[in-house]
């Protein structure tokens, strides 16, 4: 407890020391495009932060660190996974730094915590992650566009896939924090069996899942369904697979097994199903290109959480060079925005009304590149033109 | 239901006893040098990459694990040599100030030396097996190992503080430091060596945990304020309050995960009973520690002579 206690004292003190403000140009077109990137640098989860901060920097440099001709500034900040943390970053971001555009967040409750800072303040917030259902709904904000996907909507693919495999009854397990209450509640609004048991873990320090497995193998469903993000992804696996169900109970997932944990989890992600908007293996020229060179560069496959990164680079990109460079108008750069006139490298994608895509949802599976290396690779297309639940439920 | 009660006592005996490993070296540092040690739960993690590394190079868990134990006890000796011996005179916000800067520079350390990646233990296919405790009850080998270290070390510490003369000069040290000073006892050496026991034991709480949890950056710092909750339920210094302790709470905490959904779920509507029952879950040993409080202020088991 005297942890946090002195964790929030150091993060008083570097709120509060605030800097004077640059003075803003006045001409119609910006000198410096200044951008702000919040994401978890530090802790469990940095390889995410830093695989973000990578795949955001790529797309720089494949944009010769320009867009519509004028220099981009980035200044990255670490949420530390904390809600409290990522909010006083975002507030720094934008009292202290005064960026145009905020954009990052991997988790949903750090930005549910911090968006409205931004957002309020006539500044758009771009999510290269995180897309709480609440943002997706009642809260919808002008200002606020996801590049990555809702929560829900990867689960209701993952529905999908199990009516596809004829999975009458399934076991739930997801942490207790909002994205982990969406993952949830999408997989349950298109799978059509019966849910015979649901658990929701403390998060994030939960690190034990074995009351959990025990309650699975009494439950004897025809399937378990888990959304265990990051590092969790590995704990959740590895006990799993000591627990010796994997063969008796079929493992689903959405977002626990990517290209960070694998090289931990390795064979225990063999022979699991699950799915996802995006994969290393898309045939699109930008997914080849983002991919290839990210490989070169870092040695190393990019995860979703770079892919989105990299998307939400040439998102802003794309509004920059439709407006001229004038960040100033407001909602010229917002119908710019909206109209996603970009090559993502998930393939075609639009946004709705919301301002989250609609997009395919593809089924994946992992396999051994060679004895000690593995890779995600596509299986099939579940789904095409997904929409989330949440945007009729969106006023604007 | 009852094959599901037996399991699920087991689970939570499992994480007590690796609760009590990694308290059981805060309450003795706690206890007799009167250290306020915030960076026990950064031991934890560097027994845990030691372990990791060591198990990579030899090929055996056995062998990393057992070298993993005196390297961070060797490291929490130079730390208490270089750093820590300085403090003793100070008060405990100065503990707490300078063990929360080495949590910082061993999470930095880790990350130079290990990549922020984190790390796997891999098990042994002997370790990957199950056998059954009860008929129609299999039950993962390397969980039940756990209880066993656990219950292991518990009785050789009980050994060591209540029958050696080392753990004479323990007791002795909890209850008055200066008394066993002015005795001629070479206080600093006795402080040097418990600190050592004490990196030791929060080693193999983090090479226990593991296989389980693998090793990454920061995982002392969560599990660090639950070996507080542990210390102060058991009484500051008492090793028989921290195995009390301990167990109470892994029992508390897996019960309450295990059946308060389904216990609500016959009161509330399945999501309300969920989303209660999980808040109430990881309050209820917080609950239970207060409870203590109120009734017994220094902890169940107070050393004499505090």
């Amino acid at each position: 407890m005297k942890v946090s206690t002195l964790l929030r004292v150091t993060g008083a003190l570097a709120v509060s020391a605030l800097a004077l403000a640059a003075a803003e140009p006045a001409a119609a077109q910006a000198k410096k495009i200044k951008i702000g990137f919040v994401t978890t640098l530090s802790g469990p989860n940095a390889a995410y932060g830093v695989d973000m901060r990578n795949s955001f920097e790529l797309a720089l440099e494949h944009l010769g660190r320009k867009m519509g001709g004028i220099p981009v500034e980035v200044i990255y900040e670490d949420d530390e996974q904390k809600p409290e943390v990522g909010k006083q970053k975002t507030d720094k971001l934008m009292q202290r730094d005064r960026v145009d555009i905020v954009a990052g967040y991997i988790w949903s409750n750090v930005l549910l915590a911090s968006y409205k800072s931004v957002v309020d303040n006539n500044t758009f917030l771009i999510s290269a992650n995180a897309g709480p259902s609440q943002l997706a709904g009642e809260q919808c904000h002008k200002n606020f566009f996801a590049a990555s996907w809702a929560n829900e909507q990867n689960p209701m693919g993952v529905g999908h896939l199990l009516n596809q495999k004829n999975v009458q009854k399934l076991y739930i397990v997801a942490p207790n924090y909002a994205a982990g209450q969406d993952m949830a509640n999408g997989v349950k609004a298109t799978f059509k069996g019966q849910v015979v048991g649901q658990d929701m873990t403390r998060w994030p320090d939960q690190l034990d899942f074995s009351a959990e497995i025990s309650k699975i193998r009494a439950a004897k469903p025809d399937a378990v369904y888990v959304f265990f993000p990051g590092r969790a992804g590995v704990q959740f696996l590895t006990q799993y697979t000591q627990a010796n169900l994997k063969k008796e109970i079929p493992l689903y997932s959405v977002f626990t097994i990517d290209g960070v944990t694998l090289k931990l989890q390795k064979d225990q992600a063999l022979d699991t199903f699950f799915g996802l908007f995006w994969a290393p293996d898309l045939p699109y020229a930008a997914n080849t290109k983002f991919v290839t060179d990210y490989k070169k560069k870092h040695k190393d496959t990019p995860t979703f959480y770079g892919a989105q990164s990299y998307d939400v680079a040439n998102l802003i990109n794309s509004a920059v060079v439709a407006t001229k460079g004038d960040l100033k108008n407001k909602d010229a750069f917002r119908a710019a925005l909206e109209a996603a006139k970009f090559e993502s490298v998930r393939g075609p994608m639009k946004f709705n009304k919301n301002h989250f895509p609609i997009h395919a949802i593809y089924q994946q599976e992992v396999y051994k590149v060679s004895d000690s290396e593995y890779d995600i690779r596509t299986i099939s297309k579940i789904i095409d033109n997904l929409e989330d639940p949440s945007a009729p439920k969106c006023k604007m | 239901m009852t094959l599901l009660l037996v399991e699920q006592f087991l689970n939570g005996l499992q994480i007590g006893l690796l609760l009590f490993l990694l308290a059981a070296g805060l309450t003795l540092v706690f206890g007799i040098m009167d250290l306020v040690n915030l960076a026990h739960g950064s031991l934890y993690m560097m027994g845990a990459f030691f372990a990791a590394v060591l198990t990579e190079w030899t090929g055996s868990f056995l062998a990393g694990a057992l070298l993993a134990l005196p390297a961070t006890a060797l490291l929490g000796i130079v730390t208490e040599v270089i750093a820590l011996r300085n403090l003793y005179t100070r008060d405990h916000l100065d503990h707490v100030l300078a063990t929360f800067g080495l949590i910082l520079f061993f999470n930095e350390l880790a990350r130079v030396l290990f990549g922020v990646g984190g790390m796997a233990i891999p098990l042994p296919d002997s370790l990957l097996t199950h056998f059954e405790i009860l008929p129609g009850l299999p039950y993962p080998t390397y969980r039940f190992l756990i209880i066993l270290v656990g219950l292991l070390c518990a009785g050789f510490l009980y050994v060591l503080v209540q029958r050696t003369r080392l753990g004479m000069l323990i007791r002795a040290g909890a209850t008055n430091r200066e008394m066993v000073g002015a005795l001629g006892v070479d206080i600093k050496l006795l402080f040097t060596l418990v600190f050592g026991l004490g990196s030791a034991l929060a080693a193999l709480a983090g090479l226990m945990a593991a296989p389980i949890t693998t090793v990454q950056i920061g995982m002392g710092d969560n599990i660090l304020i639950l070996a507080l909750v542990v210390i102060v339920i058991g009484g500051i210094g008492s090793i028989r309050g921290a195995f009390i302790a301990s167990l109470l709470i892994g029992l508390v905490d897996t019960m309450g995960r295990a059946f308060l959904p389904n216990m609500l779920g016959t009161v509330l509507s399945p999501a309300d009973a969920g989303t209660v029952s999980e808040a109430l879950s990881s309050m209820l040993i917080y609950i239970l520690m207060s409870g203590v409080l109120i009734l017994r202020p220094a902890g169940l088991f107070p050393a004499p002579g505090r």
